[in-house]
């Protein structure tokens, strides 16, 4: 049996008398994509914080490609293939859309303490930052700040940034948040492409894009992983019915 | 860049009236101007290199001054020292004073770039009004520091026997200093424009704009930061080793927390994160100070209301105002 890329064990942590993350495990192997659901409050942003490395657990480990991340800085764990999208779009305004992935791009190339060539005209920064745009179909905006970009586009250009840095594991907050029928869909079929090259965990509300990408489903409740299997599965769990998905939810992913 | 070349016209005027301006003031019968341009010109650098970490690192530090200090101190102390026979330290080895400026000025730079060090290495954990509030508190350290160490004058501060020697030059020529001066202030003006476009400069802006996500892509931003922090603190020094020299004397006004204000001030005037601005509103705050506070001690009078227009109606400062009306900020 192959290793979890990812493999999260007895994580913990409380905010007061809080408990955001109470015990959870959680595996996601190399390729897979691995859903995380589960209602408002149920700690998915306290996980993803704590995967990224903004916040530190209580107790418990996260393990990533076989070394134990769980002490290790944000900017450390992308090194290693980790990267994770916001969901509230984080990007660098001023910059254009090529220089936002350039930057992504030049995390990877080794430090910075660089100080005398312009590394906007460096072609092994901006070829790269190039072929990821192309593949986003961002290219007619390189040149465009991001700033100036719609909101459609600049989620888009997130996913970009993200992808420049080279993952083994994307971490998904939330991508289809604020998104149209139609971009929405657009990032359905973009996730669905990158199925296989990157892992990814996905974090989303929208049910319609969750049964339609993953291809495991952990149900987060109260810190908990309540549940965790195919979306088959997940959708026939009565327990993940009573608990979670409801009558609205139900006759969604039955439309899947 | 469609308007390359009236650009270049322009630095080339500037370049020719920099040159030519101790000529033309002593063919104006105004020679002592040569040295109000040394000194606009040495707190250009000084501006300069605040500039370079609050326009284009975002980090808002009050407490600029203390470098400046340091750095006239190092020069100061050196100069006392050489001119008075007396050693700095005979254990563990002997330390004599000197007057040369190629050992004075870049130890100058050296102190003042420590002292940023240790000041960024402790701020920059803190961030906003935390970073403004401790760089603040550290710099009046050193301040009091200064004002105690009775050695070299305490508050009354310390009279330099002459200004620094650098072979081949007399730097007590007001006009040789100054040519020495712009040379100093062209060449970090240049190295500065350099930087802030290299992978270096970019960390610099990307953290400035978005530290989070530089860390989430993988950035290790802070010890770029205090790199950045670290080499303004240094330049700083030299700018206050060039003003050591103009003054030929030191004293802890240098490091009073409203000199951290001015530097603040001229870098607000000239605009935040423009090359040239800090330069250009070193040149407005001086001349200002220089023209009204010959009718008025209290000249900010007429500071206040154009800072005020400045920040309301100028989003870049008067460079933004000169260079390029109505343009959509980006750097």
């Amino acid at each position: 049996m192959t290793e979890p890329l990812l493999r999260v064990t007895g994580l913990r942590k409380a905010f007061g008398a809080v408990v955001a993350t109470d015990g959870l495990h959680l595996d996601v192997m190399p390729g897979e994509v691995h859903a995380l659901i589960g209602p408002n409050g149920a700690g998915k942003t306290t996980l993803v914080a704590q995967l990224a490395g903004e916040i530190a657990p209580d107790d418990g480990r996260i393990d990533f490609a076989g070394a134990d991340i769980t002490r290790l800085s944000m900017h450390a764990r992308t090194r290693r293939g980790l990267a994770r999208s916001f969901q509230i779009t984080s990007l660098f305004p001023r910059f254009t859309a090529l220089e936002n992935v350039a930057l992504a791009v030049q995390a990877r190339a080794g430090h910075a303490f660089r100080f005398w060539r312009p590394a906007w005209r460096d072609p092994t920064l901006l070829e790269p930052a190039h072929a990821v745009l192309a593949r986003l179909g961002l290219d007619l905006h390189a040149d465009r700040p991001a700033s100036t970009l719609s909101h459609g586009e600049q989620r888009q250009l997130e996913i970009a940034v993200a992808l420049a840095t080279q993952p083994r594991l994307l971490l998904l907050d939330e991508p289809m948040a604020g998104l149209g029928p139609e971009d929405s869909a657009w990032m359905v079929e973009l996730l669905g492409e990158l199925r296989g090259e990157v892992a990814m965990l996905l974090i989303e509300h929208d049910m319609d894009a969750v049964f339609t990408l993953a291809d495991r489903i952990t149900v987060l409740v109260y810190g908990r992983a309540l549940a965790s299997g195919t979306p088959d599965a997940i959708r026939a769990d009565p327990e993940v019915r009573r608990a979670y998905l409801g009558d609205g939810a139900e006759a969604g992913a039955e439309a899947v | 860049m469609d308007n390359g070349l009236p650009r270049l016209i322009l630095a080339a005027i500037l370049a020719a009236a920099l040159l030519a301006l101790p000529a033309l003031v002593e063919a104006a019968g105004r020679g002592y101007w040569t040295g109000i341009a040394t000194h606009v010109l040495i707190f250009a650098l000084a501006a300069g290199s605040l500039n370079l970490i609050l326009g284009f690192g975002g980090m808002v530090s009050f407490g600029h001054a203390a470098f400046l200090g340091t750095g006239a101190y190092v020069v100061g102390i050196l100069s006392h020292h050489a001119s008075m026979g007396i050693p700095i330290a005979t254990w563990p080895f002997a330390i004599a004073g000197t007057e040369s400026a190629l050992i004075a000025w870049p130890l100058a730079m050296l102190a003042a770039g420590a002292l940023a060090f240790v000041i960024g290495l402790i701020s920059l954990r803190t961030g906003g009004l935390y970073f403004i509030m401790i760089t603040l508190a550290f710099a009046q350290m050193v301040y009091f520091f200064f004002v105690s160490l009775e050695p070299y004058g305490g508050d009354d501060g310390l009279s330099m026997w002459s200004r620094s020697r650098l072979p081949g030059l007399d730097l007590g020529s007001d006009t040789q200093f100054y040519y020495v001066v712009l040379a100093l202030v062209a060449l970090a003006y240049f190295l500065k424009s350099r930087v802030i476009h290299s992978r270096f400069g970019v960390v610099l802006r990307g953290s400035r704009d978005n530290d989070r996500r530089m860390r989430a892509i993988g950035h290790p931003t802070r010890r770029y930061r205090l790199a950045a922090f670290t080499l303004a603190g240094a330049v700083a020094g030299l700018a206050g080793a060039l003003i050591a020299n103009q003054t030929e004397f030191v004293s802890p006004a240098f490091l009073h927390w409203t000199r951290s204000g001015e530097m603040l001030v001229m870098v607000i005037l000239g605009g935040i994160g423009t090359v040239l601005g800090p330069a250009l509103g070193a040149t407005a705050f001086l001349l200002l100070e220089e023209v009204f506070s010959g009718w008025t001690e209290h000249w900010m009078i007429v500071l206040g209301p154009l800072l005020l227009a400045v920040v309301l109606f100028a989003k870049r400062g008067l460079w933004g105002l000169v260079s390029r009306p109505g343009e959509v900020p980006r750097d």
